[in-house]
């Protein structure tokens, strides 16, 4: 253990997610000994986040407006929709330039585990979205693992009794994997390769 | 295959260890303690992505490191290729082969070994679960696709036994089961092709088993291996995997109001057990302490024959500690039944022990420290 204020940063930093109590002591002498290191900038960017970016009112998304950048883009196809977990899943797809419809970030996974259940995620709001009839088509693209099938699952059940087409991205990805660690080509290939649930 | 080089980096008590092999029998030599038993290990965590002694990773790194290394140089026919694993005290461990990142899990498909140890006699005295990971291990061998389906099985599982302790809260009446559903039908997917390997897995093991046990001690006996299932009483071994999964089902629903009353799902492979039979009689509790010991050697044997016709060629054979357990009769048959293999690992404290064998190379193994040593 550390005096007082060095510690609570140690601790701070070890609460981040993948940081373990060995990297955040790392961390925490970095900023301490590094004399280029600008901590008044992290710490104004830090603030800055917060303030600035929003949760898009559409689709989850994050944006700098209550809008996403592609909610409010007039050459998104919006009769489809494709369901992602996570906001960095968008900017993975985005990259394969295969898709040009719009998105709906859920939020996370159906894992009991980690106390998250439907009513965790946005799927009512995915619900309204489809109440009326400009989405035709949905493409489910949560994470090939074993949360992100289960979800895939329950949205699947959730949408028999509605018109529209839905679909499960899944073709091609490697079981048990984070969707933004899909390189391009094997996600634009399962673009393609959607199949139907 | 045989391993041509293996390189230790801060694993147990080896700091910094660089061993060159050549097939045939290699021997490591030194007092217990000493470190010889820590290098076949790393062969086994190279193979399987796990000790043989120990499921906590973080006993097989040096206790002032945080990272360890162990990394294989492999030969098979033509072929050369690498695999290497590190270990990490902060964070999940990591594998590659020839360089580029694989799962841990699917380490079985690039090194192929058998482990002969003293802790052996575990599959057949202690609980189910050792016998579930002998079995488990073989399949994942012979169908590598089988370590996913396990592992998923056991995350889907844990997420099933979460929801099932989260519902126990929840008055009766106001219980939503609509989720519930979803991950029963992923236990009873992933299960069935657990249960459909496991039996085909067992029912190749038998001859080989068979045969294995007669070449160690010299006659003919009666041997029997059956899985025992809840969900595959009554069912023929070589049922199909559809029926299979209608027994499973079956059985959820049956357990249903159970799982719920203790929050645990209590049909599936993951209590299931092998029944290990000899004169008609289980070997546990009823065999003798060398019947025993014949047992589990011809369970190994079988393994490794199994292992032999795949498409890697024979697995590095390691016999760690065994021979000192053994009776000279034991030794020399378990040796004879070896001979043809292309590659066999042996540590001994003293080489009285070792039963006369075709000795290639030899090693001292002494605080972490191995040294070659003249064949003598
Ligand atoms: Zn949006």
């Amino acid at each position: 253990m550390y005096d007082g204020i060095v510690q609570e940063l140690i601790d701070e930093l070890g609460r981040l997610p993948g940081v373990g109590p060995k990297s955040a002591q790392r961390i925490a002498f970095h900023i301490l000994q590094t004399e280029s290191f600008d901590v008044s900038r992290l710490a104004q960017v830090l603030t800055d986040v917060r303030e600035k970016v929003k949760f898009c009112e559409i689709c989850g998304n994050v944006g700098e407006e209550s809008r996403c950048g592609i909610c409010r883009d007039a050459r998104r196809d919006p009769s489809s929709i494709c369901v992602v977990e996570e906001a960095k899943d968008v900017v993975a797809i985005e990259r394969t330039r295969e898709f040009r419809g719009l998105y709906h970030v859920l939020g996370g996974s159906i894992s009991p585990m980690d106390g998250v259940g439907p009513d965790d995620l946005r799927i009512r709001q995915l619900l309204t979205r489809l109440s009326d009839g400009t989405v035709t088509e949905v493409i489910i693209a949560t994470d090939p693992n074993m949360e992100g099938e289960a979800t895939a699952t329950y949205i699947t059940r959730l949408l028999a009794s509605i018109e529209v087409k839905v679909s499960r991205l899944a073709f091609g990805l490697p079981v048990g994997g984070d969707l933004e660690y899909a390189d391009e080509v094997t996600l634009g290939r399962a673009f393609e390769g959607r199949r139907t649930v | 295959m045989h391993i041509t080089r293996l390189r230790l980096a801060e694993y147990r008590n080896h700091v910094s260890s660089d061993i060159h092999f050549s097939p045939g029998v290699t021997l490591f030599i030194g007092p217990n303690g000493q470190g010889k038993t820590n290098v076949v290990e790393a062969i086994h965590v190279l193979a399987f992505g796990s000790s043989h002694r120990t499921h906590q990773s973080a006993a097989l790194i040096n206790q002032h490191a945080t990272t360890s290394v162990v990394a294989a140089e492999l030969t098979h026919q033509d072929r050369t290729m690498t695999v290497d694993i590190s270990l990490e005290r902060n964070g999940s461990n990591r594998a590659r082969a020839n360089g580029h990142p694989i799962r841990v899990r699917d380490l079985p498909r690039y090194l192929h070994a058998v482990i002969f140890s003293p802790e052996d006699l575990r599959i057949i005295r202690d609980d189910p679960d050792e016998r579930r990971g002998f079995i488990d291990d073989v399949i994942s061998v012979l169908w590598p696709r089988l370590s996913a389906v396990i592992s998923d099985y056991e995350r889907v599982l844990k997420q099933r036994n979460s929801l099932l302790k989260s519902l126990r809260s929840v008055p009766r009446a106001q219980r939503d089961l609509s989720t519930l559903a979803i991950w029963d039908e992923k236990i009873v997917s992933l299960g069935t092709e657990i249960l459909f390997a496991r039996q085909a897995g067992i029912s190749a093991l038998h001859e080989p088993v068979v045969t294995a046990y007669r070449n160690i001690v010299g006659s003919e006996h009666p041997i029997t291996l059956t899985m025992r299932s809840r969900v595959m009483e009554n069912v023929h071994a070589d049922a199909s995997r559809d029926l299979i999964a209608d027994k499973f089902t079956v059985a959820m629903i049956a357990a249903l109001e159970d799982d719920l009353d203790r929050g645990m799902t209590s049909v599936g492979p993951h209590r299931d057990d092998v029944d290990f039979e000899l004169n008609s009689l289980p070997v546990k509790g009823y065999a003798s302490q060398g019947e025993t010991w014949s047992y589990a050697l011809a369970l190994k044997l079988a393994t490794a024959e199994l292992f032999r016709h795949d498409a890697l060629g024979d697995p590095i054979v390691i016999l760690d500690d065994v021979f000192a357990e053994l009776d000279v009769h034991r030794r020399h048959n378990l040796a004879a039944s070896l001979s043809s293999f292309e590659q066999i690992l042996v540590t001994a404290a003293v080489k009285d022990d070792i039963p006369p064998l075709d000795i290639r190379a030899s090693f001292t193994v002494s605080r972490g420290i191995v040294e070659k040593a003249e064949l003598t």
